[in-house]
């Protein structure tokens, strides 16, 4: 039986963002808070994987109490149990120090880890960064956009496209691969699945101190990059008006832009000559 | 003797769109490098790669670091890593850009964290002050914000950049640059994610989120069967059909045609918007589409603010018309 370790991250619903338009400041700790999609197609990838060929699957996150919720989703989409990596301490790290104390958790909870599986992105700053650089900090291979996983023994293969190249690369265990979002497609929560999650879950909460983190710790991999400011892309649009009746807007649509639609389409588009 | 400064330029060339950003961020490099007196040099490793020595000769590099040999013939995310991480820390470069390729951005990561450094993500503009401290934009929430992003303690400065952002300076043939032919270093690690087998994909997938033209439909388009007439201006413009989330719950268009937070990222050239209001967990997904036309009834809506040209009138009105008005005027 293998043991995989499916790392998640709460994002905020970009509905819920409580962003002042004048400062361009964001303040995230009062937004509603989600699932990142992308790493439901890691859970479900992770599911398939045990069905298959038998595993215990553990979620981990790292965020604000509330993060927990998302644990509980997963656990209601079917993972066994949960790790709540949660510290002020640890507010605000970049990829970095994340990936640091992801690959503190995973040694110190699951020192028997075979598979790491991550999303590929996440919807809020969308580094895509944490992936690879907890395959680092664990010192163990790692592909990226995953599409297929197959295991045989203790090796996977791992089939993605990459820059337009089809690839299918090998790694044995541990190793650690972040799934595109093309294929697992993430499957619904059953009621079962809902109350086994608010009943009983396991879910263990850790902080710096329980991973081992002292202060130099944190200064020696506390994060590299700082955000100096957040703001609203402005857009320079001319927004050009169109009214009347739609047959008319219709074509005085097509007389102002057809030159651009053919350029971008690669078709002739002309109206007729008149006689 | 003050150390000269470098700015250093990852050589990613395995396909065609893969080379032009290396060549982008070479003319970055010698924008940024005039602010500082920094040297702009490139690091091209691989075989036979004498074609990729001269390219970015040409295109800025003024010193070339290059490593040639059989054993690096195949892209290695491992090898790079080894031969990057060797590299850096003999010569200590102030700043190191990478293509923010499927590539580039499985490799950066790691050996940012190797070198225990800071790295940004797919930046659509890079600043520099005259102390060298490189200001890196990069956009979160599908693009709808940036956040400028910086690395004061660490060195070097690392970010990952979006093609298509800067433009490259045309080539001159006539330029040199110091070009240094290194050994491949002894102890090189074998590779633990071994390519198996690779081959150019046949054709460019398609998938909605590489398409050039997106025919998107929302509520306003009022009924299923008006939904589905999107598909037909859809193919006349070789475009893909996309879908809100009211649409998709309602059953007009699969949950793969979802645009938006929840559903895919799109970056077509043209983006036709009918009858969507605007909701941000849609637009969320539409960061990068270049013109946009919206249709609605609603000249307020969001959608029609976004727009490029924004249509006042029904969405299906206009679309039957403007289908029938394509068909006379389209030729092949």
């Amino acid at each position: 039986m293998f043991n995989i370790v499916v790392c998640i991250k709460q994002v905020p619903m970009v509905t819920e963002l409580p962003w002042d338009e004048k400062t361009g400041t964001l303040k995230r700790e009062a937004a509603a808070g989600m699932m990142n999609p992308a790493c439901k197609h890691a859970i479900e990838a992770a599911l398939q994987l045990r069905e298959l060929y038998g595993a215990s699957i553990t979620v981990m996150t790292m965020g604000p109490p509330s993060a927990e919720e998302v644990l509980r989703e997963a656990i209601a989409m079917g993972a066994n149990r949960g790790v709540l990596i949660c510290d002020r301490l640890l507010a605000g790290s970049d990829t970095y120090a994340t990936s640091f104390a992801l690959g503190r958790a995973v040694k110190k909870e699951i020192p028997d880890h075979d598979l790491i599986l991550c999303g590929a992105y996440t919807s809020d700053s969308e580094t895509a960064q944490v992936g690879p650089q907890l395959a680092e900090e664990l010192n163990i291979p790692a592909a990226a956009y995953a599409e297929h996983i197959d295991i045989s023994g203790r090796t996977m293969r791992v089939r993605r496209l990459v820059d337009n190249f089809r690839e299918t690369l090998e790694m044995d265990f541990p190793a650690l691969v972040t799934v595109s979002m093309e294929r697992y497609k993430p499957r619904y929560v059953s009621f079962a699945g809902l109350s086994r999650s608010f009943d009983g879950a396991d879910i263990r909460e850790l902080n710096a101190q329980d991973l081992g983190m002292m202060s130099a710790d944190l200064d020696a991999c506390g994060s590299r990059t700082r955000v100096r400011r957040v703001f609203i892309r402005k857009t320079a649009k001319e927004n050009v008006r169109i009214t009347g009746a739609a047959a008319v807007a219709a074509a005085e649509f097509l007389d102002r832009y057809q030159r651009s639609i053919s350029a971008v389409i690669g078709r002739a588009i002309e109206a007729k000559k008149q006689i | 003797m003050t150390k000269q400064k470098s700015i250093w330029v990852f050589g990613d060339y395995r396909n065609y769109f893969q080379n032009r950003v290396t060549l982008q961020l070479l003319s970055k490099a010698v924008d940024l490098a005039g602010v500082i007196g920094a040297e702009v040099c490139a690091v091209v490793v691989g075989h036979n790669i004498e074609e990729w020595i001269m390219e970015y000769t040409a295109h800025g590099a003024d010193r070339i670091l290059s490593i040639d040999h059989p054993s690096l013939t195949s892209y290695s995310t491992e090898h790079y890593l080894a031969l990057m991480q060797q590299l850096v820390t003999q010569r200590d470069p102030d700043i190191i850009l990478i293509g923010a390729t499927d590539f580039g951005r499985e490799f950066a990561p790691r050996l940012a964290k190797r070198l225990q450094t800071g790295l940004s993500a797919d930046c659509v503009g890079l600043d520099i002050t005259p102390e060298g401290l490189l200001i890196q934009t990069a956009p979160s929430f599908g693009g709808n914000m940036l956040a400028e992003i910086v690395t004061e303690m660490h060195r070097p400065q690392m970010a990952t950049v979006r093609p298509g952002i800067f433009k490259e300076i045309p080539h001159d043939y006539e330029r040199t640059a110091i070009v240094e032919r290194l050994p491949l270093p002894s102890g090189l690690p074998v590779p633990r994610a071994r390519v198996i087998e690779y081959e150019r994909a046949v054709q460019r997938e398609h998938t909605i989120e590489n398409a050039t033209v997106i025919v998107c439909g929302g509520r306003g388009m009022g009924n299923k069967n008006n939904f589905k007439r999107l598909s037909e201006l859809a193919g006349l413009l070789g475009g893909d059909v996309g879908a809100t989330r009211p649409v998709v719950y309602a059953g007009w268009a699969g949950h793969n045609a979802l645009v938006g937070q929840a559903g895919k990222h799109i970056k077509p050239k043209i983006l036709f918007s009918f009858g969507i209001s605007g909701a941000i967990q849609h637009t969320a997904g539409l960061g990068e589409a270049n013109f946009i036309v919206a249709v609605n009834k609603n000249p307020q809506a969001t959608m029609m603010k976004m727009a490029d040209v924004a249509v006042t009138a029904d969405a299906g009105d206009f679309l039957n018309n403007l289908i029938r008005e394509l068909k006379k005027r389209i030729r092949d």
